[in-house]
């Protein structure tokens, strides 16, 4: 289980003058929850489209499942699932027909597809609905299926976008549920977001201030290490040490 | 393949969701080309004639009252002098003169031959069109009905001149020009707002985070309106054929192929639209602003290019629609070859060269 996912070296990202990764290093170990924390304009879309082959580093080392995401990209896309802000299932297609397409273009067979999206919508609940429209599902049911589309190859790792966006706390923590499934399948997961109360979930957080990491640990690591009793606090502390 | 396959499948699937806007895209170009081809199309009936007889002998008056009974023509003028017959379709009075040369019985007695010139006012051309082929049908079969039981032959040959646009320019140039509004519309606009939709919902960044090429996304987002294209492109030409009796003079082959040429152009229009445009709004702003409009005005299609001023000639240059349109004219009503079009059609290649390999590069360049 000690086996690194993700190694990165001083990864950046220049737009122009503006850096918005700077210099970031970490990994990810097999199985863990990894939380990006920050603002918005932090860097944690960038560092994410980085890892995931949308955008090309401007300089630094990384790897993914052993695979450089310079040279091996095509390898890594197999072996990686992504979930953008915007939920990413098509909203003019029904449930089945989303599963399948996604199933489909990560190369499973039509057998695979088959099996694993009966399981997939009975594991959800959505028996009934397996023939509606997305538009028709509420925003919860929704956002968990994008969840399950997103692991259905089986991913060594799952990059998760700012999953939980206008979702309430109770669906948060539904979906957290099946954050934590997947990773005792032993898939490791990236996941940013602005939630304080999300970061709390997290094997491991880091935390990003202007495109740096300012922190990074468990979440009780970084609360005694700041010498404060919720993660809210330690981002206030982190961002008010960034305006003094 | 099998994951392409899926992609193509999945969009197939959402232009069949979207049925309103497939009816709309396969109704248009049908209710386009009946409503131009009937307008155009108008029943021949009472069209003012002069006729100027030179000859007036027992022949001439024969055939003018052949003519004058078919119901087709009324005789409004009759005409004693050369000079009168400007003035005549000037004034307005007539669309059509027949000219009657002097000896015309004599000549056809003796030589067994004689003339008629018909003279028409073009400036209407569909109505001249067919005053034309009604007059010279009557005159054949005249002449026809004179050889009749006869040992020698008796031919009357009419003299055609098309006063004021003597080539005839707006006979059934809607059917390509049609053809090429529609093409473009479905298959630059419609492909180009398909692409920025991936992009507007936030499922293109998933989709290259998939094992899924660019290439490969595509063709999948295109491969549906390449159907539906050539759908509505065998669509415009049944109708146009069958109803309307447009003829294909030349090769079907090379008209089938010139109109994939062009509609590869088109979905190289749409595809670099796309890599410029961030919402389904500006792609179609763009494309209707950028293309459909230049192409309903500028390509020929409904003002003569030869009007133009200058600038407006120049813009029609660029305008792959101006290209597409003369060849299909070429094949169409000409009936001639590849030879007399390969100009045209490299035009046409090499913008397609171009916009492709620019729309690949941006395209790319987003990764």
């Amino acid at each position: 289980m000690n086996e690194n996912i993700i190694i990165t070296e001083d990864l950046t990202k220049k737009f122009g003058s503006f850096t918005a990764c700077d210099k970031i290093s970490f990994s990810v170990k097999k199985g863990e929850i990894f939380g990006f924390l920050g603002a918005n304009g932090a860097g944690k879309t960038t560092a994410i489209r980085m890892l995931c082959g949308l955008l090309l580093p401007t300089s630094g080392k990384a790897s993914i499942g052993g695979y450089d995401i310079y040279k091996d990209t095509e390898k890594i896309k197999l072996n990686i699932g992504y979930m953008s802000q915007k939920f990413s299932l098509y909203e003019d297609l029904t449930v089945k027909e989303n599963i399948e397409f996604y199933a489909g273009i990560y190369r499973l067979s039509t057998k695979e597809i088959k099996e694993r999206s009966k399981l997939l919508i009975s594991e959800l609940g959505l028996e009934r609905s397996a023939d509606s429209l997305i538009r028709s599902l509420p925003l919860g049911w929704r956002q968990k299926l994008a969840f399950s589309v997103a692991v259905i190859h089986s991913p060594k790792i799952v990059f998760l976008d700012e999953p939980t966006g206008g979702v309430d706390p109770v669906t948060r923590r539904q979906f957290w549920d099946l954050i934590y499934k997947a990773a005792d399948d032993g898939i490791s997961v990236l996941v940013t977001t602005h939630y304080m109360d999300e970061a709390e979930y997290c094997g491991r957080i880091s935390m990003m201030v202007d495109g740096k990491i300012a922190a990074m640990g468990t979440p009780a690591e970084l609360k005694s290490s700041y010498n404060v009793g919720s993660m809210y606090e330690v981002f206030l502390h982190l961002a008010r040490g960034k305006n003094e | 393949m099998n994951k392409f396959k899926g992609f193509v499948y999945k969009e197939f699937l959402h232009l069949i969701r979207d049925y309103r806007t497939m009816i709309i895209l396969i109704g248009m170009p049908v209710i386009q080309v009946i409503l131009f081809g009937f307008a155009i199309r108008n029943e021949l009936n009472s069209v003012n004639i002069g006729i100027l007889d030179r000859s007036k002998d027992e022949m001439t008056q024969k055939l003018t009252s052949k003519i004058l009974s078919s119901d087709y023509f009324i005789l409004k003028e009759y005409l004693t002098d050369e000079s009168q017959i400007d003035a005549a379709f000037k004034k307005g009075l007539v669309k059509e003169v027949i000219v009657f040369e002097s000896g015309f019985a004599e000549k056809l007695q003796k030589e067994g031959r004689a003339e008629v010139q018909i003279i028409t006012d073009a400036s209407e051309p569909n109505m001249a069109n067919l005053a034309l082929s009604y007059t010279t049908g009557i005159i054949l079969d005249f002449s026809q009905s004179l050889s009749a039981g006869k040992e020698r032959s008796f031919v009357i040959t009419p003299e055609i001149k098309m006063l004021y646009n003597e080539e005839l320019k707006s006979v059934f140039m809607f059917v390509p020009g049609i053809m090429a509004t529609i093409l473009m519309l479905i298959s630059a606009m419609m492909t180009s707002i398909t692409i920025t939709r991936e992009k507007e919902f936030g499922t293109m960044e998933v989709l290259l985070a998939s094992p899924l090429k660019p290439y490969q996304i595509i063709l999948g987002k295109v491969a549906p309106y390449l159907l539906l294209s050539l759908v509505n492109l065998t669509l415009i030409l049944w109708i146009s054929m069958t109803v309307f009796g447009m003829p294909v003079r030349g090769s079907m082959i090379l008209l089938i192929a010139e109109c994939a040429l062009f509609i590869t152009t088109a979905l190289s229009l749409g595809i670099l639209i796309s890599t410029v445009a961030g919402s389904m709004q500006v792609a179609m702003m763009i494309s209707l602003v950028g293309l459909m409009m230049p192409t309903v005005l500028l390509s020929g299609f409904i003002f003569p290019i030869e009007n133009m001023p200058w600038p407006l000639q120049w813009i029609s240059h660029i305008l792959p629609a101006k290209w597409f349109v003369i060849i299909i004219k070429n094949i169409m009503l000409k009936g001639t070859g590849f030879s007399y079009v390969y100009k045209e059609t490299l035009v046409l290649i090499s913008m397609t060269v171009f916009l492709l390999g620019l729309s690949i590069k941006k395209f790319k360049t987003r990764l």
